[in-house]
């Protein structure tokens, strides 16, 4: 027996000896997938991927959140682009009326003016019903409202010359630019978008730390392994792709099942705006770039976990001989 | 010219370790290794066989002296030049160190899958290894169900599968039966004709008879001695260097 094989293993010509004296003249640059396969358990037991799917569902609905009010207050600056009220506030009603016919003539003169329309009276009246009850309107001195679209951004200089050609035929006329009765909105939809942002960073953060932990307790599991691998001559890249692979499948996994169910609540918050029917809300509603933006929450979420994963644990070998 | 080149695998100058602040396990120690020789590393229980070794198989620094091993500096050797070095040398540890989830089989493939070679060749090589060994029958099992002997014979399949040119083993043959212990040895000497440079570290005196032109280094408290002074005057190899 042992004959046979140093025959072999002189000769070098078949399996054994072919492998023994081959061997290191096979070396790649990689790590055979084989050995990936088998050097450690192909799955981490633990919560992470429960913790990774509750704050990627959290990221997405956060997410959504955002692009969500960044369409409500793109929407309401498109409708409110150039758009100016002008006010006659005159207590008097036939002088009111006839000021508000007045002006709204004058405006269809001007240049860079459009869709001058003077609201009635009766719609006045309902859109004030709810704060001074259904007949108090008829006591009560209500301005005129003219609406009008201009060209261009009204800004302050537009305005004020508005106003004095105004003034000409209505004295009692004052002009205000749509967009700047909606600017706390504005500011207020601004600042949860930042919010959003905030959380989806913490939450990213919070998800990096997991992973890093995960990491940790798993390089201390398998460390007798590492030790081994790296005494037959494996690299930290080697070791480090094992467990990028070990917690980049148990990421995707939980980022998966984070995506269904933020996706879930998302719809299930959607119908109950979409019941509400409030005109600015309904410029929420998500678009197929956002829907994508949003698939690319777990993605995201998956890709940190294994480049966090990959980074500690190279930092982990570096302190190992 | 590398150190390698003319025929000397590792040289140890002054080698002092010791672990932490407890005295040193090794002093002043001075040798050379060279190509094609067979060597026993011999001396008492807690003489310091085993650190002399994690030296040799760079899984330990010294604490002083200089090492060159392949023609390098081993001291100064930078972390990404470690794993290059380790492949050429084959490592079987006294307490085995196997995979414990991986079979008999993958413990042997595993330096071929690390280094990389096709999974064919992993096959066939691993196969005809545990078969030399008699472990044919036991590849698919796990090392908790396996013997001790049978574990010590996948780590010197998984130390020799790769045909390494420094094959370091601490006490190699001490779960196996006297007729395995020889049959081990024929396999180091297999090896050792081939060009590879063998380190058995045993306390076993039987041992060092059977392998006539064995080189023998004695360790007594952590200092190296050299009784048939071959360390110092090493018989030249057919087709070494001088």
């Amino acid at each position: 027996m042992i004959g046979g094989w140093l025959k072999r293993l002189s000769g070098a010509e078949d399996g054994l000896g072919a492998a023994i004296t081959g061997g290191r003249m096979r070396v790649l640059s990689g790590w055979a997938r084989g050995a990936e396969d088998t050097a450690m358990p192909s799955r981490q037991v633990g919560p992470m991927p429960w913790v990774i799917a509750i704050m990627v569902a959290m990221s997405v609905v956060a997410a959504a959140s955002g692009l969500a009010m960044r369409n409500i207050a793109q929407a309401a600056r498109t409708d409110l682009a150039g758009g100016v009220t002008v006010q006659i506030l005159e207590g008097r009603p036939e002088l009111r009326a006839r000021q508000a016919a007045a002006a709204a003539e004058l405006l269809r003169q001007q240049p860079g003016v459009s869709n001058v329309h003077q609201v009635p009276q009766a719609e006045v009246d309902q859109l004030l019903a709810p704060w001074l009850g259904g007949d108090v309107a008829d006591g009560v001195p209500v301005p005129a409202l003219i609406d009008a679209t201009l060209d261009g951004t009204p800004d302050a200089a537009r305005l004020a010359t508005l106003g004095r050609v105004l003034h000409g035929v209505a004295p009692a006329a004052r002009i205000d630019a749509q967009s700047a009765w909606l600017g706390p909105v504005f500011g207020a939809i601004a600042s949860a978008q930042w919010l959003a942002a905030a959380l989806i960073v913490a939450l990213a953060a919070a998800l990096a730390a997991v992973v890093l932990l995960a990491t940790r307790t798993a390089l201390g599991n398998h460390a007798e392994t590492i030790t081994i691998v790296h005494m037959l001559g494996g690299t930290d890249p080697q070791v480090a792709r094992i467990f990028q692979r070990l917690i980049g499948i148990d990421a995707a996994l939980g980022a998966l099942a984070g995506f269904a169910g933020g996706l879930l609540a998302i719809m299930l918050l959607g119908r109950r705006v979409a019941d509400l029917e409030a005109g600015l809300l309904a410029g929420g509603m998500l678009g197929w770039a956002d829907w994508l933006a949003l698939a690319l929450v777990p993605l995201f979420a998956t890709v940190l976990a294994i480049v966090t994963a990959r980074l500690s644990v190279l930092g982990a070998l570096r302190r190992m001989l | 010219m590398t150190t390698s080149d003319t025929g000397e695998i590792a040289q140890f100058d002054s080698v002092g370790l010791r672990y932490g602040t407890d005295r040193e396990v090794l002093s002043d120690v001075s040798f050379t290794l060279f190509r094609g020789c067979f060597y026993f590393l011999t001396g008492a229980s807690g003489a310091g066989k085993t650190s002399l070794l994690k030296l040799l198989y760079l899984s330990q620094r010294p604490s002083r002296g200089n090492i060159r091993l392949f023609g390098a500096d081993a001291i100064t050797l930078p972390r990404d030049r470690l794993p290059g070095f380790r492949r050429r040398v084959g490592v079987v540890f006294q307490d085995f160190r196997l995979v414990p989830h991986l079979s008999a089989f993958d413990n042997v493939a595993l330096p071929l899958r690390i280094a990389g070679v096709a999974e064919a060749d992993v096959t066939q090589a691993v196969g005809d290894m545990l078969d030399w060994v008699g472990l044919a029958d036991r590849m698919h099992a796990r090392p908790a169900t396996l013997s001790g002997g049978e574990q010590q014979r996948v780590a010197i399949a998984r130390a020799v599968i790769g045909r390494p040119d420094l094959l370091v083993a601490d006490e190699p043959t001490g779960n196996v039966d006297p007729e395995m212990a020889v049959k081990l040895l024929r396999l180091f000497e297999a090896l050792n004709r081939l060009g590879t440079t063998v380190v058995v570290a045993t306390h076993d005196v039987h041992l060092l008879q059977k392998v006539p032109d064995c080189l023998i280094m004695r360790l007594d408290k952590g200092r190296l001695g050299d009784p048939t002074g071959a360390l110092r005057f090493p018989p030249r190899r057919p087709g070494q260097q001088p």
